[in-house]
C-alpha cells in the first residue's frame, strides 16, 4: 500500500527540484539555461519552506512569509541576470558561457 | 485497491471527482455557448456599426446559425504545421491560452453561492490563472516559425504583462472597499438599490471602473489595443501560422478571458447578480425562493457579463488602433500612475468617510447622476432620427429597379 | 487512496518530470516550456498544501513575470531560429553522476532526521474557502500572531522543549524589498538600455 504522503514526501520533491536546478547550472552552456537552473533551486527551496509551513504549526506563518520573499526577489534576481545576459550578448554575440574567459569587456 | 462489493462504497472514495468534472463540464459547456453567441454578435455588432448587414442567411433573417456554420468549417479544414515550426511547442501552445483562460471560471460566481469553487482569495487567483495566458501566446507566436508572427507574440506578451500591473491595482480598490477578496462576499455587499453598488460609492471606485475597463480591453487584446492582430500590419500576429481547430482554441480563450474579465468587472463594481432595482435589504433569493431567485441572479449576472463585452465590440469597431508605443505609454505613463492615486485615495477616503458621514451623499451624488447621464444619452441616441438620402451620389447612375446610390445634404 | 494522496502524486509527478526534462532538454524554448509546467506544477502543490496566497503570488510571479522576461531572453539573444549548444557525453556523465550523489544526501537527510511535525496533522486541513491565510499573512506583517502553537508537536529529540517564541513583525522586510525592487527596476532598466552593438568578434 503507498505509504501516506507526509512531510518527507514534500521535502523529497523539494531535493528532486534543487537537484535539478544545481545540475542544469552545472551543465546547460546557455547563459540562460543556468537562470533557469537557478529558478528551480529557488523554487525546490520554496516548497520546503511551504512544506514545513503546513506540516508543523510553529512555522504556519512564517514559512509561506518567507515563501512569499523569495518568490520577489528571485524576480528581482531574474530581472537583473538577464540585463547582465543580453549586456553579454551585445558584446559578445554569443550567450555561450563557455566564451566567457576574459575578465575585460 | 481492495475488492469493493456494492457501488455505493465506491461513492464516498469517488464523489469528489465526479462533482469536479461535472462543475467542469457544466463551466466549458457555458465557455463554449458564450463564445458561440460572441462570434455571432461580433459580426452583427460590426456589421451594424460599418453600416451594412452582417450574416443574414444561415438559420433565418439574422443569421442565428452562423457561428455553427464558422465552426463546421473551421473543424473540416486541413491541419496545416509549417515546415520550421517547432512541432511540439506549435501544439501545445493554444491549449495553454485556453487552460489559462478556463481556470479562471472555476472562482467566478455567477450568483448567490452558485460557483465552483467559492474561493476565499477568489479575485486574486482569477488574476492569477488569467496571467499564465501569455505563454500560450509567446509559445503560438514563437512555435509558428516565422517572423512576423513572433513579432506579434512578443508585443503582445510585452502588452499584456504592462497593462497587468494597473489592472491589477485597480482590482484592489473594490476589495478595500469590500473588505475581501471573495467574490461571493463582494457581490453580497451590493444587495439592494443600484446606489449599493461599488461603482458609485466614492469617485475613486468610479474612475477604478473605468480603468478596470480599460485595462482589462487592452489585456484581452482587444481594440483599440490589438495591434498584436493587426490585420493590417502583421497579418494576424501570433496566430498567423494558425487554422482551423487549433484557431478556434486561440479565439475561444480570448472569448472565455473576454467574459472573465467583464465577469470580474460586473462583480467588483456593477453589483454582480443582483438587477439594483430592489429595496435595501431585499433579493431576489428572498422574492422569489432559493431556487428561483438563485435562477434570476444567474440570468442577470450573464446579461451584465454579455453587455460588458458588447461594450468591449462596440469600441473596438468604433475607435481607431493604437500604436504599439502610444499603447505602451498609455500604460506606464497614464493609466499606473492613475492607478496608484486611486489606490491611495480610496485607502484616504475608507478612513476619513468613518468621521464625516456627510461624505456618503457622493454615493447618492453618484448614483443618480450616473443615471441621469445614461438616461440623458439613451434618450439622445433613440431621440436622433435616420437620415433618408436626398440627392444622388455625383459619378453615380441608377441601375434598373433602384435610384442608385445616393447621399444626404444637411440643409 | 483519498483526493490528497492522488493530487500529490498527480502534480509532484508533473513537476518531477518537467524538473527533469528542463535539464535534459537540448533546445532552449523547448527548456522554458518544461519550466513552465514545473512553475505551474509547484504553484498546485502550494495550493495543495494550503497556502492559497502563496500559490497564486507563484502564478502571477514567477509563470505570468519572470518565465515571460526568461523567454523574452532567450528570443533576444537566439542567433538562429533554434540555437543548440550541446553538452558533450562527458559531461553529462559527471552532472549525472553528482546530482544522484547529491540527491541521495539530501533524501537521507530529509528521511532520516527527526522532524518536529504535529501530532495529528491530517484531520483539520482547512477547506479553500474558509481559509485565512491572506488575513493571517497581512496580520503576520503587522507583528500579530499567535504564538503559542495550538497543536502538540511529535518528534522532538529527548529532553528538548519547543523554544520560546517572540513575536515578530515581519513589515521592515517588505518596506526592504519593495526599495530593493525598486532599485532592481531602475538597475536593470540601465543596463539593458539600448545600445550600439559591437560587431562580431575575430
Amino acid at each position: 500500500m503507498m505509504p501516506e504522503v507526509g512531510l518527507q514526501s514534500y521535502l523529497l520533491l523539494g531535493a528532486l527540484l534543487f537537484v535539478c536546478g544545481a545540475v542544469c547550472m552545472a551543465m546547460k552552456r546557455n547563459a540562460i539555461g543556468v537562470l533557469m537552473g537557478v529558478e528551480l533551486v529557488l523554487n525546490g527551496a520554496n516548497v520546503n519552506f511551504v512544506a514545513f509551513a503546513r506540516f508543523n504549526s510553529t512555522f504556519e506563518i512564517e514559512g509561506q512569509i518567507f515563501a512569499l520573499f523569495v518568490i520577489v526577489m528571485a524576480a528581482a534576481e531574474a530581472a537583473i541576470a538577464l540585463a547582465i545576459v543580453l549586456n553579454f550578448y551585445n558584446n559578445h554575440m554569443t550567450v555561450d558561457v563557455d566564451t566567457a574567459e576574459e575578465l575585460k569587456g | 485497491m481492495p475488492y469493493i462489493s456494492s457501488f455505493w462504497l465506491y461513492f464516498d472514495v469517488l464523489w469528489p471527482y465526479v462533482l469536479a468534472v461535472l462543475s467542469a463540464l457544466v463551466l466549458i459547456t457555458f465557455m463554449l455557448l458564450s463564445a458561440i453567441f460572441f462570434v455571432w454578435l461580433e459580426r452583427k455588432v460590426s456589421a451594424r456599426i460599418q453600416d451594412r448587414l452582417g450574416p443574414t442567411r444561415v438559420g433565418g433573417k439574422y443569421g442565428w446559425l452562423q457561428t455553427l456554420a464558422d465552426g463546421l468549417k473551421l473543424l473540416v479544414k486541413e491541419d496545416i504545421i509549417p515546415t520550421n515550426a517547432d512541432p511540439m511547442l506549435f501544439r501545445i501552445g493554444p491549449y495553454i491560452a485556453l487552460a489559462g483562460a478556463f481556470l479562471a471560471f472555476i472562482a467566478l460566481p455567477f450568483g448567490n453561492g452558485v460557483v465552483a469553487r467559492n474561493l476565499n482569495i477568489a479575485i486574486f487567483f482569477m488574476l492569477a490563472v488569467m496571467s499564465t495566458e501569455i505563454f500560450g501566446i509567446i509559445l503560438g507566436g514563437y512555435a509558428s516559425g516565422s517572423k512576423w508572427a513572433l513579432f506579434g507574440g512578443m508585443r503582445e506578451a510585452a502588452q499584456i504583462v504592462s497593462y497587468e500591473v494597473p489592472r491589477a491595482i485597480s482590482v484592489i480598490v473594490p476589495v478595500i472597499v469590500a473588505g475581501s477578496m471573495n467574490l461571493t462576499e463582494i457581490g453580497k455587499q451590493q444587495t439592494g438599490p443600484f446606489w449599493n453598488w461599488i461603482v458609485f460609492h466614492d469617485p475613486f471606485t468610479f474612475c477604478a471602473f473605468w480603468v478596470f475597463f480599460t485595462c482589462a480591453t487592452a489585456s484581452c487584446k482587444r481594440a483599440p489595443f490589438d495591434l498584436a492582430e493587426a490585420e493590417s500590419e502583421l497579418v494576424a500576429g501570433f496566430h498567423t501560422e494558425y487554422s482551423g481547430f487549433r484557431w478556434l482554441i486561440f479565439f475561444m480563450a480570448e472569448y472565455g478571458s473576454m467574459f472573465a474579465v467583464s465577469g470580474i468587472a460586473s462583480i467588483l463594481f456593477l453589483g454582480g447578480w443582483h438587477l439594483g432595482l430592489l429595496p435595501p435589504g431585499w433579493d431576489m433569493e428572498r422574492l422569489f425562493g432559493t431556487v428561483f431567485g438563485n435562477f434570476i441572479n444567474v440570468v442577470v449576472f450573464i446579461l451584465k457579463g454579455w453587455f460588458l463585452v458588447f461594450v468591449m465590440m462596440w469600441v473596438r469597431w468604433t475607435l481607431p488602433r493604437l500604436r504599439i508605443d502610444q499603447v505602451m505609454i498609455t500604460c506606464l505613463r497614464y493609466l499606473l500612475p492613475m492607478s496608484c492615486f486611486l489606490l491611495v485615495g480610496v485607502s484616504v477616503w475608507q478612513l476619513v468617510a468613518a468621521e464625516l458621514t456627510w461624505l456618503s451623499l457622493v454615493n447618492y451624488l453618484l448614483a443618480f447622476g450616473s443615471l441621469f447621464l445614461f438616461g440623458f444619452m439613451v434618450f439622445k441616441a433613440a431621440a436622433t432620427t435616420a437620415v433618408s438620402p436626398t440627392q444622388l451620389m455625383p459619378g453615380a447612375w441608377p441601375i434598373a429597379g433602384s435610384a442608385g446610390p445616393h447621399v444626404t445634404h444637411k440643409a | 487512496m483519498d483526493v490528497q494522496t492522488a493530487l500529490f502524486w498527480i502534480l509532484a509527478g508533473l513537476t518531477g518530470l518537467s524538473a527533469i526534462a528542463v535539464v535534459v532538454t537540448q533546445n532552449i524554448v523547448r527548456s522554458a516550456a518544461w519550466l513552465l509546467f514545473t512553475l505551474g506544477g509547484v504553484a498546485g502543490i502550494y495550493f495543495l498544501l494550503g497556502a492559497d496566497f502563496v500559490g497564486a503570488t507563484q502564478l502571477i510571479v514567477y509563470v505570468g513575470g519572470i518565465l515571460v522576461l526568461v523567454v523574452f531572453g532567450v528570443m533576444l539573444t537566439a542567433q538562429g531560429p533554434f540555437v543548440t549548444m550541446k553538452t558533450s557525453a562527458a559531461e553529462w556523465a559527471i552532472s549525472l553522476v553528482v546530482g544522484l550523489l547529491l540527491f541521495s544526501v539530501i533524501t537521507l537527510a530529509a528521511v532520516n532526521a527527526p522532524w518536529p511535525q504535529d501530532a495529528h496533522h491530517s484531520e483539520d486541513m482547512e477547506s479553500a474557502e474558509t481559509s485565512q491565510n491572506s488575513v493571517k499573512l497581512g496580520a503576520a506583517f503587522l507583528g500579530i500572531k499567535e504564538i503559542t502553537p495550538k497543536k502538540d508537536l511529535t518528534g522532538f529529540p529527548m529532553g528538548k522543549t519547543p523554544p520560546e517564541r517572540k513575536q515578530v513583525a515581519y513589515l521592515l522586510p517588505f518596506e526592504i524589498v519593495s526599495v530593493h525592487l525598486l532599485v532592481v527596476l531602475i538597475g536593470a532598466a540601465y543596463l539593458a538600455r539600448a545600445k550600439r552593438r559591437r560587431g562580431m568578434p575575430t
